[in-house]
């Protein structure tokens, strides 16, 4: 109900007109307001009155009456049709049964990451990286896996609402929006402020600038809650100018991440991986390594893969900086770090001894002296230029991002703020605690709320406008190398959702331009002649566009910036704040596959801990899954303590992401809310923490209880040196091995012999493949009580072992999928024939069979079959029904299921082949897993194929099968892990 | 053999104590049996019982119908560990219907005499542990209505299913031992029916009985063809009781985990299950004899032989369980050894070391005449003895799977409230039919008591 100016003067009149007494209720009823007649007339206020749960006798009769009435209708709606029957006249291109592939993007923390959408009939159903994109180059991750269950995700908002639960329209919104607008129109918008994530859209960028035109005295605020000031911050004061630092992996062959978990976080992660594993392998024949040094105070996947890792805690790492700096020859206040002085003495001669070639990498959570130091160093390196490139900045306008949530905190307490617009961000829950957010959002007269959630922003909003997931809508915006990417919408959006570009096309007053006008219109305004449909369709096809990676700039560092060392704090304990890997910044919190997803250093599933090394555990009395109270700065939040090995001494990290109130029926009170400690003076990390343990204890659950390898021989591994010496080191274990004995007649295979390899020294243990498989198997989510019962459906899982001391252990990842063993224990205990062995190799698993004996399950050495114990597959949401892919059967409660080799996509090249009367070519068939692998450690192909890539890994002596005493003749092998430590430190991998 | 002071005999005599009491003719024994079925009042402790049991049985039935309504997740069962109390009571029940048969066939074969007064009701037990026991293979499936694909028929997919399975073969053994146990039973129930025909008043139960009797008149053709038959049914029920427990062994022996791939494990389950079988007519009939005065005819002389059986077999099973400790060490597998380390050692470690102390060390008091002879201490004992037998199964299943080869996946396996109400309800089941057969059939078998009349004039 939109309220109008009360004319004051006009009520005054009226009362003293009326005759005989006349009773009034407020002010409204006096002056005859058409909103109060309206509220007269109708016994419900507007928009209250139809759609809530309980609907009163009256108006189910009109919505009953209006639904017959316009029964005939409901082909005019936007509701999805079911047609049966068969086109009439065919689509170009799309033939039934037939994926078609679109480029794209999405973005995490504003950069784009290049996708390729596979799209069943109009509908798409899986995410794979795009190629031909910077940032991917065919590889994904976790979160681009799962978003495509994002999109699908039953609890997004649907329709645009008031008051959190009263249903209104776009076009309401925009009446009052105009309203608003005009009213701050006069004092040239003072008051009006719009809240963004970091933004890399040109298109976004022109908007706000054109609103910041019409409204000179508005401001336009950016945060990411786990953005990146510090390099930011750390690039101006080394430069004096921002910059955005890129690193070149690739050319680079000694690493130092100062607490960079540069392989799992950021916007070029996946490409950083690439580049990092291509210098890494070795079965291909390369003879040389790239060599890590990691000193971090989390574990990380990073550091997991370090060749040397050193754990310290966050706050001292600007002083181990200050000492590389110092032993390299860097003039900028250097510092001493005793106990670890072999250790700085080392990674400087080795960086020093491969000038051009060493990189150092600053993390985000480490403060701009840390970055600084980091470019100081590779400038005096000669590392510029080489395995470090500056360019402008990606951001289309960067700024300290939370001194600028800061000032609009400060200028909401102080009245200032009459129309917040909030765009995809959720700042009730993630913006640090000190600001008070919540409390802060009563005092703006207007907010309005744009997210594909109603999250704990939207509550706290008059108005909240279901936004538009990137597989809805037309956008734009840039990757990590300023590269510009199309977004192109793949789906016809699902509920009433709007664009963050049309709500700024709404402040603009341009209602009625279309998402893909406003896109192409400003992409087409930027054309500087020739034929821009001609580049835009190549844009959209390749999904980058031409000539739009930002050049390098040449920038120097100054002298004396941060000369003087800070004084380092009592070593109080500290606190540490990390994204977390399977949340991220709490963005993905509803996403079931990204909750049940194990974290790859504890394996914890479904929740948030407060992790400690296992000495610090000790020193404080601590125990796994014990409750503490974690006290800082006044502030407390209850979390469970789990102990991880390598952790920093001293120091305690909580991940951001969980705790939350209104994030879905997924996602709500999942862990506990890390951002409640969170202040915007220190976001990272911080001493001064106190632990206060109780004696309550929380159930986690992990997907993985022992991280111990119990003397196994699972994980082969050898230094480079040991490898070089001895080739043949992986093949020095397991008595019984290439004796095959067996009752029953080998197989034959004529055809092909479907085969795998995983490369251990490349996998970085990231969990995309998990995720990938389980968006194109159509694997259900458990939730965490299923978990804990042992039930989770993941078909390639993730081991992590651990090796060497408590406090630093190396640890090495495994991905387990089925082995299509060629004598497969499972096979012969099946009483119905539901697991066979096929013409190829393959271990088929008929589901249509299965009686669910679970026999197969239990004699299966390396129990990687999952058994549907109850009915996982949601069959009663009809919008994931969207989301399943339809060349792969959804699993019935009672049958058995497990990595099938991706059958599915062996088919279609069968197909294919057989159209063209060809044998299947080398690399043709892609697995899910295979795809996802950022670092390619995955190797699948036709092992009766010599040339092929697979047969050839195969035939390399780093090749071992897991348990192949056992005589199972496993067709998924593993590549020993080589790692490349330094003599100088012991030459031990550490 | 001897429990000569308690019958005030001299020792020099040294007679085998009676399989009947004294003073006993064909009408008393007859009289004296089937009047609990027919004239006897119905005792109050049988109705209380019966109720309790009933109770078992909903409890039984409706864990059975949640069961099908949600799936076998609401039990515990996970991954690594498929089969939890499901296949661990299958193998307990499946055991304890080993005694039955056991004493039925193979002690008429070798005419011990002594058998008669007992092998009646312990085929009834093994019956009722079969029904039992059948119902968790057929209801553990993941999707028990498609359980007939187990069974070799013709039909429209063309396919058999899957011989080199262990549980084909257990279908098999399972189906086939519940058919001849059911038809020994049955047969040698023929004579008493008609006998209860000839006795009963209620016209309804003369018509009912005379129905089961089917039309035996006590010819001697009949009883020529008779013998000829239960004979064959005894030699044909003979090799079963060896081949049953040595198929469901073999599911796990077939199987490649460690803890399960042992040679040995048919003897093993064999003996196992006498064993229990045994416990399982003692923890009966001890209470039996005394509810119903039968202490002539289920004598002291029954009472030791059984002590005994299960004493040589509670020692087959101790020296499995030491063997099993051997062949980890002499195997040299590591997987091998870390699971006889992860039984005594590991989580599970106190059922282990419970088992040893049920089934390897209290039966050793059986060596005590003193222990044979006292009715208290014997009925703990065999209480003991089937606790000790449902913790082996634990043992061998659970602790095997819970940690095999892979680190990795190693779990653990807790049971829900619905794998005890399943279990506890098959208990009430069991209770529930064993209550009724007491109650409409006669408990011993009379016909054949009246052959060792002879013996009570003796006596």
């Amino acid at each position: 109900m939109e309220k109008e100016a009360l004319d004051l003067s006009a009520i005054r009149a009226r009362l003293a007109q009326a005759k005989g007494r006349r009773y009034w209720r407020s002010l409204e009823e006096i002056a005859e307001t058409p909103a109060f007649k309206e509220f007269l007339y109708r016994e419900f206020p507007q928009g209250a009155a139809e759609w809530t749960d309980q609907l009163s006798r009256r108006s189910f009769l009109k919505v009953m009456g209006a639904s017959l009435a316009l029964a005939g209708l409901t082909s005019c709606s936007g509701q999805l049709a079911e047609k049966i029957l068969p086109y009439v006249r065919q689509p170009e291109e799309l033939i039934p049964g037939k994926p078609l592939f679109y480029a794209s993007a999405m973005t995490l923390g504003g950069y784009a990451t290049g996708v390729l959408v596979e799209s069943h009939e109009g509908r798409p159903t899986k995410i794979e990286g795009n190629p031909d994109h910077p940032a991917s180059l065919g590889s994904s991750d976790p979160f681009m896996q799962a978003s495509i269950l994002e999109l699908y995700d039953p609890d997004r908002s649907q329709v645009v609402t008031r008051f959190g639960t009263r249903i209104s329209t776009w076009d309401a919104f925009i009446q009052s929006l105009q309203t608003e607008l005009d009213s701050l129109q006069a004092n040239q918008g003072a008051g009006l402020r719009i809240l963004t994530g970091l933004v890399t859209s040109p298109t976004l960028t022109s908007q706000l600038d054109a609103i910041l035109a019409e409204f000179p005295q508005a401001k336009w605020h950016q945060y990411e809650p786990a953005g990146s000031d510090n390099a930011r911050a750390g690039a101006r004061l080394a430069f004096g100018r921002d910059v955005e630092t890129i690193y070149n992996l690739a050319k680079a062959d000694v690493v130092l991440s100062l607490d960079a978990n540069f392989l799992g976080e950021g916007p070029a992660h996946i490409r950083y991986a690439r580049d990092f594993s291509d210098k890494r392998r070795v079965w291909t024949g390369q003879t040389t390594q790239n060599r890590l040094y990691v000193v971090e105070s989390t574990p990380s996947i990073t550091g997991a893969k370090a060749d040397h890792r050193l754990p310290l805690r966050a706050s001292q790492m600007e002083l181990f900086a200050r000492a590389v700096a110092e032993a390299v020859g860097v003039k900028v206040g250097g510092a001493e770090l005793a106990e670890h002085a072999d250790w700085i003495a080392a990674v400087a001669g080795e960086l020093q001894s491969h000038r051009g070639t060493g990189l150092v990498i600053a993390g985000n959570q480490q403060p701009p002296i840390v970055h600084a130091l980091a470019h100081a160093l590779n400038e005096a390196l000669g590392n510029v230029g080489q395995t470090v490139l500056y360019t402008d900045p990606v951001a289309a306008n960067p700024v300290d991002e939370m001194a600028s949530l800061r000032e609009l905190a400060e200028d909401m307490a102080a009245d200032r703020v009459q129309l917040l617009i909030i765009l995809d961000r959720n700042p009730v829950y993630e913006a640090p605690a000190d600001l008070q957010f919540a409390e802060l959002m009563f005092k703006v007269k207007t907010r309005i709320h744009l997210g594909l959630y109603e999250d704990e922003t939207a509550e706290l909003c008059q108005w909240h406008i279901p936004g538009l997931h990137y597989l809805e809508m037309w956008g734009d915006a840039r990757a990590y190398d300023g590269t510009v990417s199309i977004i192109q919408p793949l789906i016809a959006p699902l509920y009433d959702g709007k664009s963050a570009y049309e709500l700024l096309a709404a402040v603009l007053g341009q209602t009625g331009v279309s998402n893909l006008d406003l896109v192409r219109g400003y992409w087409q305004g930027q054309s500087s002649g020739g034929d821009f449909e001609a580049r835009w369709r190549t844009a959209l096809h390749n999904g980058i566009m031409a000539d739009t990676t930002l050049p390098a700039t040449s920038v120097s560092v100054q002298a004396d910036f941060g000369s003087a060392p800070q004084a380092v704090g009592p070593q109080s304990l500290e606190i540490v704040f990390r994204p977390d890997p399977s949340v991220w910044d709490g963005c993905f919190a509803n996403n079931g596959w990204l909750q049940e997803l194990p974290k790859p250093m504890t394996k914890i599933t479904w929740d948030n801990v407060a992790l400690v090394s296992p000495a610090t555990a000790e020193r404080l009395g601590l125990s796994n899954e014990q409750v503490v109270e974690l006290r800082y700065r006044e502030r407390s939040v209850r979390a469970p303590v789990w102990i991880t090995p390598g952790h920093a001494d001293n120091s305690v990290t909580v991940h951001l992401g969980f705790g939350r109130s209104r994030a879905g029926s997924v996602g709500n009170g999942v862990g506990f809310n890390a951002y409640t400690l969170r202040t915007s003076e220190a976001p990272w990390f911080d001493t001064g923490l106190e632990i206060s343990p109780t004696s309550e204890q929380y159930s986690l659950v992990t997907t993985q209880q022992h991280f111990n390898m119990e003397g196994r021989e699972l994980v082969r591994t050898a230094t480079l040196a040991d490898y070089q010496a001895r080739p043949d080191f992986a093949q020095e274990h397991s008595a019984g091995e290439g004796k095959h004995i067996s009752l029953y007649p080998e197989y034959e295979y004529d055809g092909n012999a479907w085969g795998m390899t995983i490369d251990l020294t490349t996998c970085i243990g990231c969990n995309a493949c998990t995720i990938a498989c389980q968006a194109e198997n159509n694997i259900p989510v458990v939730g965490k009580d299923q978990v804990l019962r042992g039930r989770e459906m993941h078909w390639i899982r993730v081991d992590t072992y651990f090796e060497g001391e408590l406090d630093n252990p190396a640890a090495h990842f495994q991905p387990v999928p089925c082995m299509h063993c060629e004598k497969a224990p499972c096979e012969l205990v099946c009483p119905v024939v539901a697991t066979v062995h096929d013409a190829e190799g393959l271990n088929n698993m008929v589901y249509n069979r299965c009686v669910g004996t679970r026999y197969c399950s239990n004699n299966c050495p390396y129990k990687v079959r999952r058994f549907n114990f109850l009915q996982y597959s949601n069959e009663d949401v009809p919008v994931l029904k969207l989301l399943m892919n339809p060349d792969v059967t959804v699993r019935q409660r009672g049958v058995m299921e497990k990595c099938t080799y991706c059958v599915q996509r062996i088919n279609a090249a069968r197909i294919e082949a057989k159209k063209e009367n060809r044998a299947i070519r080398d690399g043709e068939i892609v697995t899910a897993c295979q795809q996802a692998c950022p670092t390619q450690a995955i190797i699948f192909g036709n092992i009766n194929d010599k040339g092929s890539q697979v047969a050839q890994s195969k035939a390399t002596p780093l090749n071992y099968g897991l348990l192949v005493e056992l005589n199972t003749e496993p067709r998924t092998t593993y590549l020993a892990e080589v790692k490349n430590p330094n003599a100088e430190l012991g030459g031990k991998i550490s | 053999m001897q429990s000569s002071e308690m019958l005030g005999k001299t020792p020099e005599v040294q007679l085998p104590a009676p399989v009947i009491g004294p003073g006993y003719t064909y009408g008393s024994v007859t009289d004296k049996i089937s009047s609990l079925v027919l004239s006897r009042r119905t005792p109050l402790a049988w109705f209380v019982a019966f109720a309790l049991a009933s109770l078992g049985t909903a409890m039984l039935f409706g864990t059975i119908a949640y069961l099908l309504y949600g799936g076998i997740g609401i039990w515990g069962n996970n991954v690594p560990v498929g089969w939890g109390f499901d296949i661990v009571n299958f193998v307990w029940w499946v055991g304890i219907g080993h005694a039955g048969t056991l004493i039925s066939a193979i002690l008429l074969l070798f005419r011990q005499q002594w058998r008669t007064s007992i092998n009646r009701f312990a085929e009834a037990m093994t019956l009722f542990a079969i029904a039992n026991a059948g119902l968790y293979p057929l209801l553990h499936t993941g999707r028990p209505w498609f359980d007939y694909w187990l069974m070799p028929y013709p039909n429209t997919f063309g396919l058999w299913p899957n011989f080199r399975s262990p549980l084909v073969w257990d279908v098999f053994a399972i189906s086939t031992y519940a058919t001849v146990s059911f038809l020994f039973w049955y047969t040698g129930l023929i004579p008493d029916l008609a006998t209860l025909r000839d006795r009963a008043k209620n016209p309804l139960l003369r018509i009912l009985y005379g129905i089961f009797a089917l039309g035996w008149r006590n010819s001697a053709a009949h009883w020529n063809r008779y013998h000829a038959a239960y004979l064959m049914l005894a030699a044909l029920s003979t090799p079963l009781v060896v081949s049953v427990h040595s198929v469901v062994s073999l599911d796990f022996a077939a199987g490649i985990v460690p803890g399960w791939h042992a040679t040995m494990f048919p003897p093993y389950f064999v003996a196992g299950a006498i064993f229990s079988g045994f416990a399982m007519v003692l923890t009966l009939s001890i209470p039996l004899r005394k509810a119903y005065g039968l202490e002539d005819f289920i004598t002291m002389r029954h009472i030791n032989n059984m002590a005994k059986i299960m004493l040589v077999t509670g020692l087959i099973v101790f020296y499995g369980y030491m063997m099993e400790l051997f062949m980890g060490w002499y195997s040299g597998s590591q997987y091998e050894e870390y699971l006889i380390l992860n039984r005594m050692t590991g989580p599970y470690a106190p059922l282990y070391w419970a088992l040893i102390l049920c089934n390897g060390l209290i039966p050793q008091l059986l060596w005590f005449r003193g222990v044979r002879n006292n009715l208290l201490v014997l009925f703990i004992i065999s209480l003991i003895v089937n606790v000790g037998m449902w913790l082996e199964r634990f043992v061998i299943i659970v602790t095997s799977l819970h940690r095999d080869f892979l680190p990795s996946a190693w779990g653990m396996y807790y049971p829900t409230i619905f794998d005890w109400t399943m279990f506890i309800g098959t208990i009430g089941f069991f209770l529930t039919l064993l209550l009724l057969f007491i109650r409409v059939l006669p408990v011993i078998s009379i016909f054949e008591m009246r052959e060792l009349v002879p013996e009570s004039e003796n006596a």
